[in-house]
């Protein structure tokens, strides 16, 4: 009998959302191969959330070291490469996350089995891992194959799958020594800090007037501003509107910025990468307005509207006074 | 600092109707305009930037055909001092291949600091810069937004969820995958570009590399392109803009908001 790996992903004692979203895709491709769920947890000692864990695996094997409390790739990647070499799981999963992104090439260079990045399904056919892929902004979806191998990685796209509990599993938990010869790690953690705080707090509001990309330039954000006052919502944004310094950090939803959760969310020239939508998840309802009515955007909106943005402001604003 | 800058040339694909090819595992490229992946921008400026505070040189790499040359012209026109395209004709490339072969270029230079982009923006891969790290035997850091270069190494600020950063120290020489917002990358004008043509853009034909066959197989093969599955999707608001206003508005009351 076979075995999947999942590599938990957990941060200052708290397990990410990631990691259930990991096991219950794990725990489905265990139930069609009949294969037994490993979680893997590297942490510090004694994580608050190992129970949480084994509630969704048949075992959970556990390496606890003060050096595992924050990630580092380069004992992350010694420890379970010697953990892969040993147990042969047909297939490991991992977050497509900061951290994930930073582990999963190399311990695929270093163990030389091949590596699918963030994956949003991961079909077998004929005893082979798919790759089921998002191309092009999401316009496109790609199915890749993996080189024949014993085992094969793959990363997983946050909220590509639900975080459920599967009822019947109560995994043992199996703590494993510390490997004698890890390595001497290239990177030191030094520490955290909180980037998002600011003077509006946008998870509160029940109304969002969110603006993207689509908006052009710094000079108008104001319009919206302004829609946004005589709605009585807040004003929000996707990244590059904060990449470009025209609203500070706390505005930005995603991913990298805040989840929201407004009864209303207004999208303005808004793509809908799954970093942006990932943020919205919790949105009451989505009403988006675009150019083009092949953007992802649409896919996820409750309303859409196919116009320029500015048409759709301009009106709102001449409804409203 | 030396610094070498991996670079890459992508489609523009917002407000686009992308069609599949026959093969049905490409995208038809000729109705697409192309620019410098965006994150790549953000790394040839950090780069650029790091070398106006402390000196040494900028070269850009990138794996292409000579279409592709138009990105490093302009990495050459944001004061980057050399150049380089390794043309790897037609074979598949995946990750791993193209991370092999940027691995053997970068050898073959003094370096400080390898930069990527965090990802690029038509396949999404997020994996060149740390494959090609494990390649150098460098250490690395993914989705780094600031660089503070320190006796022997570098105060790396890496980006996490939630609007959260993780500050490290690493060792150097290392590979940073770069992420928008780092810095303002600077304007480049076609003036610039015209100058920038008497800078040095070598040509590196793959076979001169001297890879073997076997580190040139890719190790995964897209089996098919496809349209996003139907879902339900927006209802779509019709009519004029006054029209759709009063619809919003009054959904939005409908939701419970009051305006
Ligand atoms: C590690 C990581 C973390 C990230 N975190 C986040 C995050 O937290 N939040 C986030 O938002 N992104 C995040 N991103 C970036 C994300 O991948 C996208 O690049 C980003 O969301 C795109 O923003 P956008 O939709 O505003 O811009 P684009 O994708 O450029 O879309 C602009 C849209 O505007 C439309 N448009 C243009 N002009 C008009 C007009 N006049 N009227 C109407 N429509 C118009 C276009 O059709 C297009 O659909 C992250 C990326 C990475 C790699
Ligand atoms: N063909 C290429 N030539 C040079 N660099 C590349 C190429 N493809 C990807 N890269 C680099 O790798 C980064 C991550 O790309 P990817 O892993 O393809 O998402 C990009 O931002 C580039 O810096």
């Amino acid at each position: 009998m076979g075995e999947i790996f999942v590599l938990v992903e957990h941060r200052q004692g708290v397990l990410r959302d990631i990691s259930c979203e990991m096991l219950w895709k794990a725990n489905e491709l265990c139930t069609g191969l009949s294969h037994t769920l490993t979680a893997v947890l590297l942490g510090g000692k004694d994580e608050p959330f190992v129970n949480e864990i084994a509630e969704r695996a048949d075992k959970v094997l556990v390496v606890e070291d003060d050096r595992l409390e924050a990630f580092n790739a380069d004992l992350y990647k010694g420890i379970l490469s010697s953990l892969i070499q040993e147990h042969k799981p047909f297939i490991t999963l991992m977050p497509q996350s900061p951290w994930g992104m930073d582990l999963a090439p190399s311990l695929s260079v270093k163990t030389g089995f091949p590596l699918a990045t963030d994956c949003v399904d991961i079909l077998v056919e004929d005893g082979k891992p798919k790759a089921v892929r998002q191309i092009y902004n999401g316009k496109i979806f790609s199915k890749v194959a993996l080189r024949d191998a014993d085992c094969y990685l793959m990363t997983v796209r946050a909220s590509a799958f639900p975080p459920d509990a599967v009822e019947g599993r109560a995994g043992e938990v199996v703590k494993l020594d510390v490997p004698a010869d890890l390595p001497e790690p290239r990177r030191e953690f030094v520490k955290f800090e909180d980037a998002g705080a600011g003077a509006v707090d946008i998870t509160q509001a029940d109304l969002l007037v969110s603006v993207g990309r689509g908006v052009g330039e710094a000079d108008n954000i104001e319009p919206l501003k302004e829609l946004a006052e005589k709605m009585g919502g807040l004003l929000s944004c996707s990244r590059p509107v904060v990449d470009k310094h025209w609203l500070p950090k706390y505005h930005q939803v995603g991913t990298s910025g805040k989840s929201v959760k407004p009864k209303v969310y207004l999208a303005f020239g808004i793509s809908g990468a799954f970093q942006h939508v990932a943020g919205i998840t919790g949105a009451g309802t989505v009403i988006a307005v675009n150019k083009d009515k092949k953007a992802p955007i649409f896919r996820v909106a409750n309303y859409g509207i196919v116009d320029d943005m500015f048409n759709v402001v301009e009106a709102l604003k001449e409804q409203l006074s | 600092m030396n610094i070498v800058v991996c670079v890459k040339r992508v489609p523009m694909t917002q407000e686009v109707d992308l069609e599949i090819d026959a093969s049905g595992k490409d995208v038809k490229a000729d109705m697409l305009a192309y620019v410098l992946n965006e994150w790549d921008n953000y790394a040839v400026e950090e780069a650029i930037q790091l070398k106006e505070k402390t000196g040494g040189t900028v070269v850009a790499v990138t794996i292409g055909s000579e279409d592709d040359e138009e990105v490093l012209r302009r990495c050459l026109a944001m004061g980057a001092d050399k150049a380089v395209r390794v043309d790897p004709g037609d074979r598949p490339m995946d990750g791993l291949v193209k991370s092999r072969i940027l691995a053997e270029v970068v050898k073959g230079m003094e370096y400080d600091l390898v930069l990527t982009g965090v990802q690029s923006d038509d396949v999404n891969d997020g994996m060149v810069g740390v494959l090609l790290a494990e390649q150098l035997d460098a250490p690395h850091a993914a989705v780094v937004t600031g660089i503070d270069p320190q006796d022997g190494g570098a105060g790396v600020k890496v980006e996490l969820e939630g609007g959260m950063d993780e500050l490290s120290r690493v060792n150097l020489p290392a590979v940073l995958s770069i992420q928008t917002g780092i810095n303002e990358p600077r304007y480049v004008s076609i003036m610039g570009i015209r100058k920038a043509a008497k800078k040095e853009l070598n040509v590196v034909p793959l076979a001169d590399l001297g890879i073997d066959e076997d580190a040139l197989t890719p190790m995964t093969t897209v089996e098919e392109y496809f349209f996003p599955p139907e879902t339900e999707g927006a209802e779509i608001l019709e009519g004029d803009a006054a029209s759709v206003a009063e619809q919003i508005l009054k959904i939005i009351k409908e939701k419970g908001v009051s305006i």
